[in-house]
């Protein structure tokens, strides 16, 4: 329902503002063009996509996704403590967070609402099911396919040059994310 | 060096699912049929949305946006021109690609416009909708504070693509 406001709304607020700059022509030729464009950009986009899925595919095959969550296991000790007791939920978030590492969204939420369930109590959000949450809206990705595979569709020799600033970026917004939540944890009532 | 990381990890990955006696091109062959349905999942949305993109640009509504923004972004060294995937980014994942795209294709995969409007896309996520669908099935109602931070972690990707970008390719 969202999206028909938004869609809606694009439609509105573009005629108005090509009635104000007499744009009428181009903003007739740019609904067709746009339309065109999404085939485009989907059509290219499919072969980077297929290889990364696959690839992603494969990893979680060859245990990539175990041997990632040994290495995590001390860093989610600290960040939910109650890991330390709970084996199950220690396997499920590292197992969503290592399946987001890989680019598997879809194998990451089933794990992270499972995880989700065993930290709530009550109606409220307590402090580690909201860590859980901002550690998942900040995304944390090695292999960011699906962008790599939208600049490649469109000429880009090097799709991949962009990994060590999105690697720096996805680092801080997840650190400073988790650290916002800490603190707001100590001050916000329950 | 990066030259070779792609192959490589292409090549380790298949080669550790065969030393684990995996059938590693069968999980590859199913992982790019997931692969092929969630492209042709997107694609009716990636019309509609460039389309609206495609109309903000042509009307100059996108134009008047990005200048209303420009103060703030400018202040901190956001580029202007990402206004409007910055105001997407959180609401719709498909969306966000579209008017990505579009930031690409105008100025460029390789300029600072179309990198930083890459690693955006590449270092956030929807937020909105996985703050919906994660509360939604747990069955919370009250949220406390994780719609407050989770908008500071998007705004520390946002204004750090802008910096490592500029930081990794001198721009």
């Amino acid at each position: 329902m969202v999206m028909s406001w938004i869609w809606t709304g694009i439609a509105g607020i573009s005629i108005l503002c090509a009635i104000f700059n007499g744009s009428g022509g181009t903003l007739a030729a740019s609904v067709v063009q746009g339309a065109q464009a999404g085939v485009t950009l989907a059509i290219s986009m499919a072969g980077s996509i297929c290889l990364w899925s696959g690839a992603a595919a494969v990893m979680e095959a060859a245990g990539i996704t175990g041997m990632l969550s040994g290495l995590l296991r001390p860093l989610l000790h600290r960040v939910f403590p109650s890991t330390v007791k709970d084996t199950v939920l220690s396997q499920k978030l590292s197992a969503n967070i290592c399946a987001n590492f890989l680019g598997l969204g879809n194998a990451a939420t089933p794990m992270g609402i499972q995880a989700a369930k065993r930290l709530k109590r009550g109606d409220s959000a307590t402090n580690e099911l909201c860590r859980l949450i901002v550690l998942n809206t900040a995304s944390i990705q090695l292999i960011p396919a699906n962008v790599a595979a939208v600049r490649a569709a469109l000429g880009c020799q090097i799709p991949f040059d962009i990994l060590p600033a999105v690697w720096v970026t996805s680092f801080f917004s997840a650190g400073l994310g988790v650290a916002a939540a800490w603190l707001l944890g100590k001050v916000w009532k329950k | 060096m990066t030259d070779y990381l792609v192959p490589v990890i292409l090549f380790v990955s298949m080669a550790l699912a065969l030393g684990k006696k995996e059938n590693a091109y069968d999980h590859m062959l199913s992982g790019a049929a997931e692969g092929l349905r969630l492209t042709v999942s997107i694609l009716p949305a990636l019309i509609l949305l460039l389309c609206a993109v495609h109309m903000l640009q042509a009307s100059g509504a996108a134009e008047v946006v990005s200048t209303l923004l420009s103060p703030v972004f400018a202040f901190f060294g956001i580029p202007p021109e990402t206004a409007l995937l910055v105001l997407v980014r959180p609401l719709s994942g498909s969306a966000a690609l579209a008017v990505g795209a579009d930031l690409m294709a105008r100025y460029g995969v390789d300029s600072a416009v179309g990198r930083t409007a890459a690693v955006m896309l590449g270092s956030t996520e929807t937020t909105f909708y996985t703050i919906s669908v994660y509360f939604g099935a747990a069955g919370i109602r009250k949220t406390r504070y994780t719609i407050p931070a989770a908008l500071f972690a998007d705004f520390i990707g946002f204004f750090m693509a802008s910096w490592t970008v500029r930081w990794f390719f001198h721009t």
